[in-house]
């Protein structure tokens, strides 16, 4: 993969660069809900990981082989019973935390799974989020670009929310980047900052 | 032991100058060596694997060659119960030794040997042929690049293992059997053949498949009460019955069976599969299909978590399908798809 491919999948996807800084050469990944296999692929080409991902859909089996990621079709509702404890260096969760249904047992076989969760998701704290429900409406936008009625996203939440979140379920945030398209965002994060990334462990 | 065996194959496309686009294809329990297209004087026997296996198809005959054989013990043209055992001037029969799927493995290792290709890109095949195809990544890590494993299973359940033994029982048990050796006689147990044929063909197929074709449908408008065929459903199957016991022999249909049943390389570890695949050093794709209930999807997962255990790199597509096992032998559009981006990235890494 061309440095031209990675530094236009960055701008679309800052987070993948976020996650990227955090993970060491050569560790083993899993991607949970690893859609076309864009991160996982990234992670290869930048971080020489060991990579697998998650996905569901079919259509994205075929975009994970194409690029030449390796991919296993199953449903993260179900949860990781596919997979063996403490199997991988990290697990991520990107930008689909906001779309689980059974959000706080997966948060917990992503541990199980592995060493450290990283998880990134919209910030619903986000201000202009707030206006647009000040004003009346339901958020639309870049990083949350579903109308209400066809959101795959029932689980939304703040940097606030999730960080009360890992405490209350015995787990440590080790490093936060919040973001707001490729700029990084330190001042005011909860108001300000339109994607977060985490990555957190076990709590001993 | 056998003083010397055949194996007939056929080959498609054409082996590169390294030697590294070569693809070998296993059977299952009834296939054999004509996987994909059609002979000229015989433009009606089309390969059993043809919608998979040709140019521009998903194992694309103009970037890989392809080798398709029947394995020893079948009955179309290698070695089996039906050849003539030299020592004696008679069909083996009774005599032929069973065999294993790490026998067929050898022997189509020796094939290779012959053929001069030291390092398969890919071995493959679907139900006993996906175990062919485990087998290559167990007993030569370095003669295969990518195994995939289709619609497989690391070993067969009590139930898989009962179905078999119900066929077994059925040519067994027919008077035309005589104890294997049936050729002598001049007969065939073709009662028990296709006995054992129309029990198999329940299980490849899957109660909606069944139920989308034939229903409750009736041959004609009303119940004969009487045991002739009332039933659309007992019309197909006498046919699919009948059909197969005119071609296969019940030796070999016995043989495979056996080679299905003790297929089980967990065995000699415990029963830990973890270990059984330490030894595997190729790229894997598993592939399942939902409504397969013989080799279900859950027989492939335990295949790659495995597979992960030891760190190998697999992919796995669960297809969703409404046939059941035979679905790996269909046309369908998403599993080919899958194939035809699995073999595009093998293609990548060699030069034409």
């Amino acid at each position: 993969m061309s440095t031209h491919d990675h530094s236009t999948l960055t701008a679309t996807r800052p987070d993948f660069a976020a996650i990227a800084a955090w993970i060491p050469p050569g560790a083993s990944v899993l991607d949970l809900g690893c859609g076309d296999g864009s991160l996982l692929r990234y992670l290869q080409g930048t971080r020489k990981v060991q990579g697998y991902g998650v996905e569901i859909s079919d259509d994205n089996i075929v975009a994970c082989i194409q690029n030449q990621v390796n991919v296993i079709q199953g449903d993260l509702e179900s949860g990781l019973s596919g997979f063996e404890s403490n199997a991988f260096d990290y697990v991520i969760l990107s930008q689909t935390l906001q779309a689980t249904r059974h959000t706080e047992p997966l948060m917990q076989e992503m541990l199980r799974v592995g060493r450290e969760g990283i998880v990134s998701f919209p910030n619903f704290g986000y201000w202009r989020n707030r206006m647009d429900i000040l004003q009346g409406n339901m958020p639309v936008s870049e990083v949350l670009p579903y109308q209400w009625y066809d959101t795959p996203n029932v689980h939304l939440c703040t940097l606030i929310d999730f960080e009360t979140f890992c405490h209350d379920n015995k787990m440590t945030i080790l490093d936060r980047r919040v973001m707001t398209g490729e700029s990084e965002i330190k001042l005011l994060p909860n108001l300000l900052g339109s994607t977060a990334v985490y990555r957190f462990k076990r709590a001993v | 032991m056998l003083p010397s065996y055949e194996l007939v194959y056929e080959t498609y496309g054409t082996l590169n100058s390294d030697k590294s686009n070569a693809v070998l294809v296993c059977h299952a329990l009834s296939g054999h060596h004509h996987v994909a297209g059609y002979y000229a004087d015989d433009p009606k026997n089309v390969g059993w694997w043809d919608t998979m296996i040709g140019p521009g198809k998903p194992i694309d005959t103009e970037k890989f060659f392809v080798i398709g054989l029947n394995n020893l013990g079948g009955c179309h043209g290698s070695t089996g119960p039906i050849s003539i055992n030299p020592a004696t001037g008679k069909p083996y029969g009774a005599s032929f030794p069973v065999v294993t799927v790490e026998d067929w493995v050898e022997s189509q290792a020796r094939l290779a040997d012959m053929l001069g290709i030291d390092q398969f890109a890919a071995v493959l095949g679907g139900s006993l042929g996906g175990m062919q195809a485990l087998q290559w990544s167990l007993a030569y890590p370095e003669r295969v690049r990518h195994v995939l494993a289709i619609a497989s299973a690391p070993r067969l359940t009590a139930q898989n293992i009962a179905f078999n033994d119900v066929a077994r029982n059925a040519i067994l048990t027919d008077p035309d059997f005589y104890g294997g050796d049936y050729y002598e006689h001049g007969v065939v147990p073709t009662r028990g053949l296709r006995l054992a044929r129309m029990l198999g063909h329940i299980t490849y197929l899957s109660n909606d498949a069944m139920a989308d074709k034939f229903g409750r449908g009736l041959r004609s408008d009303k119940y004969s009460y009487s045991y002739d065929i009332d039933f659309e459903i007992e019309s197909y199957l006498r046919y699919q019955g009948d059909k197969f016991a005119a071609y296969f022999d019940a030796n070999s249909y016995l043989l495979m069976t056996k080679a299905l049943d003790y297929f089980d390389p967990a065995r000699e570890y415990n029963d830990d599969l973890n270990k059984a695949f330490a030894a595997a050093r190729a790229n894997f794709l598993v592939l399942s299909f939902t409504t397969d209930w013989r080799f279900a999807p859950e027989r492939s997962r335990a295949i790659v978590k495995a597979l992960l255990h030891n760190h190998l790199k697999v992919s796995y597509a669960e297809i969703t399908s409404t046939h059941g096992h035979d679905s790996f032998l269909m046309q369908h559009t998403h599993y080919h798809n899958v194939i035809r981006a699995y073999f595009g990235n093998i293609a990548s890494e060699f030069t034409a």
